[in-house]
């Protein structure tokens, strides 16, 4: 009896420090994450007079100063118009790309047809290509059809969703998983399979249709290689992360990187916030789709 | 349209078995068929306008009239040239004035496409002949034909995934699989900065470009490319499973009994998820670079002096650290969200059982949660294991693949992943022909290590397997 208290005492001891230690490396680790994001708003304070003024580089800024942002809705910068182009492209492709990922995945979870293997084994070589190697090729098509540069809103929101059709494979893995008796019940009492689909399996897909839109979404703001090279020189195509990528590199914008954390701090927040709020969904996602391969 | 119509059958023998079948059917059909079917043989849909089957007629004449169309005003003039990729050179007059010759690089993409839409219209053809044989044999049985509104309604019901997929896989076709042939192509041409289109012509030169990339001589890219992929091997690697077992391990510090907080942890970790990474690793670019918050602060600290600033971003040993260092920062967050969720299907009496055994922690992990990870995730691992290899965004965002190197040809950096290098290539010194051979080696390795490991891979040989 004694014995066994004083084990569960000295589990409970063990236990004890477990935790401490645990606490101590979470954070640890807490704090190494949130630097960076801290040092970003604190910089985005320091005015582009007073970055210039010194070659020392600090993070409290030694007058709080807005100038960042009033320059960022200045007239002298395109920043709103970067802004609602990657809102407008952004949007664009999480709709239409959300709606071709859906009917192929339930097309080829649901559907037997000639060809069916052919065409995942298909595109899942076309999928090992890299993504670069046609960016070329690709770029002269929207040449030709008038998408590039003054146009390249449009043209990046065709090339964001054209192939978004191999993109099929967690969704898919989620409609696997929604069992089949449902969609035969339905057939025999005469449903189409248009009806079906409507009815029964997209309510149920709740979850993966929000995850599907949200990663959609959250692309088009990362967007720097391909954006640059179709909207090349013309400013007012830009989105905000080639906008704001020249602030960082280029000589020509001396002194312009606390506008750079300005402009990122604005871009991070609301993508930030719509994140956190379908946190849930996107975990499902990336779950079951690595469960699922 | 592509693939959708195409039968399977295994391997190319199969394949060629299936056309000699497939000609001697069309051949019976023919000699078989009545007026109309031989008619259709020309005019494609006609038995099915005699037969009363308008929505299909009409549709079978709609593509033959279209492709006639087609390669008559447009396709055929590319199609013809595609042996030589012009030969009409752009002459400059006087005063200036430039008359442009043939345009090689729209007579291999339009030549491309005319073949591929010439196939495309055979099989249509095909299915006309078949189409004719199937309403012949419906009349004779007595049976009438389906109305319009029969075969609209099929749509939505037994041929709904021609529905559903026409959009998605014409998208891909247009916009993915012309491209890569169309750069496939390019891997055989002399297409580079002294070559473009339209002032100057590009021809075939055959494996001319894969010699140039194999040669380890002076002027080869040989050794730049053994480099880059070695550099590209290490850095998969290390990002995929160093990014695997810290993920899992935070994902059980967090899930561990008695800790508290467990959601505000993880939002912390998320924010790197949701945060656009073009924001947070330039900003982490910047934060280490010579003049940086990091050095400035080192030196304002008297740890280092002025002028003897840690190199992070151009020592190539240490770039390539820093780089997988930050990489952590980026996918430890989403291991972890991933390894969370699968941790908590683990069931619990695994563990029960092991406690009672007297089995401690690390005994637990290492015989129950590893290998349950391993099995569950290994097809994950595989993928981001190819997707790392393709992994752009870190490297051009933080160190665009310097530092350079004069050992290295072509613009190389020591960081330089093999897409980077690609993407360098293409855009800065418009080297498209160099471009489109190393982006079909890319695409060999991704290819050869998922083909090896997949077949190894524990799930794939037995998916019943974990007991």
């Amino acid at each position: 009896m004694s014995n066994n208290s004083v084990r569960v005492a000295s589990m409970k001891r063990k236990q004890t420090t477990g935790n401490i230690v645990a606490y101590i490396v979470l954070i640890v680790i807490s704090i190494i994450w949130l630097t960076p994001f801290v040092c970003l708003v604190l910089q985005s304070f320091i005015s582009r007079a007073e970055f210039m003024s010194t070659s020392e580089v600090y993070l409290i800024p030694k007058t709080w100063s807005l100038d960042n942002y009033a320059y960022l809705f200045s007239k002298d910068c395109n920043f709103v118009r970067w802004y609602i182009n990657t809102l407008v492209i952004a949007t664009f492709v999480s709709i239409i790309q959300t709606a071709i990922v859906l009917c192929v995945s339930y097309a080829l979870s649901r559907m037997r047809f000639a060809g069916r293997t052919f065409l995942m084994k298909f595109w899942l070589i076309l999928g090992m290509f890299p993504g670069f190697l046609t960016m070329i090729c690709l770029y002269f098509i929207l040449r030709e059809m008038g998408l590039t540069q003054a146009g390249a809103v449009p043209g990046l929101i065709l090339v964001g969703t054209a192939s978004s059709g191999m993109g099929y494979y967690v969704c898919k893995g989620f409609f696997d998983t929604i069992p089949k008796a449902l969609d035969e019940a339905a057939r025999i009492d005469g449903a189409s399979r248009a009806r079906i689909f409507a009815i029964i399996t997209l309510p149920m897909a709740k979850p993966i249709v929000i995850y599907t839109a949200l990663v959609a979404f959250m692309a088009p703001w990362c967007d720097y290689v391909f954006a640059s090279y179709v909207a090349f020189g013309y400013s007012k195509s830009y989105n905000v992360a080639v906008g704001l990528q020249n602030w960082v590199w280029t000589n020509d914008y001396q002194g312009f990187f606390t506008r750079f954390c300005a402009g990122g701090l604005l871009v991070a927040i609301p993508v930030t916030i719509l994140f956190m709020a379908l946190q849930k969904y996107y975990v499902e996602g990336v779950t079951g789709g690595a469960v699922k391969g | 349209m592509n693939g959708k119509k195409r039968k399977n059958s295994g391997g190319i023998g199969g394949f060629f078995r299936g056309i000699g079948t497939g000609c001697a059917n069309i051949v019976k059909i023919f000699a078989e068929g009545d007026w109309m079917t031989k008619v259709s043989f020309l005019i494609m849909g006609f038995g099915c306008f005699v037969r009363k089957a308008w929505l299909r007629g009409i549709a079978f004449l709609a593509v033959e009239i279209a492709y006639i169309t087609y390669m008559v005003t447009f396709g055929w003039k590319y199609l013809k040239d595609i042996g030589t990729l012009g030969v009409v050179e752009s002459v400059k007059q006087r005063g200036g004035k430039i008359i442009y010759g043939d345009n090689s690089f729209f007579i291999l993409l339009f030549g491309i496409v005319s073949i591929i839409l010439t196939i495309l219209f055979i099989v249509v053809w095909v299915i006309n002949v078949h189409e004719q044989k199937n309403e012949e044999e419906i009349l004779k049985k007595g049976k009438r034909m389906p109305y319009v509104s029969e075969d609209f309604a099929t749509l939505l019901d037994k041929h709904f995934d021609k529905t559903l997929l026409t959009i998605p896989v014409l998208g891909v076709f247009i916009f993915t699989v012309v491209p890569i042939i169309f750069m496939i192509c390019v891997a055989f041409t002399n297409y580079d900065k002294n070559h473009q289109s339209p002032a100057n012509l590009f021809t075939w030169v055959g494996f001319e470009n894969f010699a140039k990339l194999l040669n380890f001589g002076s002027g080869g890219f040989g050794s730049t490319f053994l480099s880059v992929l070695g550099w590209t091997l290490i850095w998969a690697f290390f990002a995929t499973f160093l990014n695997y077992f810290l993920g899992m391990g935070v994902a059980i510090l967090i899930n561990k009994k008695g800790i508290k907080f467990k959601k505000m942890w993880r939002t912390i970790l998320v924010l790197t998820i949701a945060v656009p990474q073009f924001v947070s690793l330039l900003y982490i670019y910047k934060m280490f670079t010579a003049d940086g918050l990091v050095n400035s602060y080192l030196i304002a600290w008297g740890i280092i002096e002025k002028g003897n600033e840690i190199p992070f971003w151009t020592n190539p040993t240490l770039a390539r650290i820093m780089i997988i260092v930050v990489n952590l920062w980026i996918g430890i967050p989403y291991l972890m969200l991933v390894a969370t969720g699968i941790l908590m299907n683990i069931p619990d009496d695994l563990y029960e059982a092991a406690r009672i055994d007297g089995a401690n922690s690390w005994q637990m992990f290492k015989s129950i949660t590893l290998p349950y990870m391993l099995f569950v995730t290994g097809p994950y691992l595989l993928t981001s294991f190819t997707g790392n290899i393709n992994n752009f965004n870190v490297i051009f965002l933080l160190t665009q693949g310097k530092p350079l190197s004069n050992s290295l040809a072509e613009n190389a950096g020591r960081t330089d992943l093999l897409v980077t290098w690609l993407y360098k290539m293409t855009v800065q010194d418009t080297n498209y022909r160099m471009a489109a051979v190393l982006g079909i080696l890319v695409f060999a390795v991704v290819a050869i290590i998922s083909l090896v490991v997949y077949n190894m891979l524990p799930s794939v040989k037995d998916e019943e397997g974990f007991q």
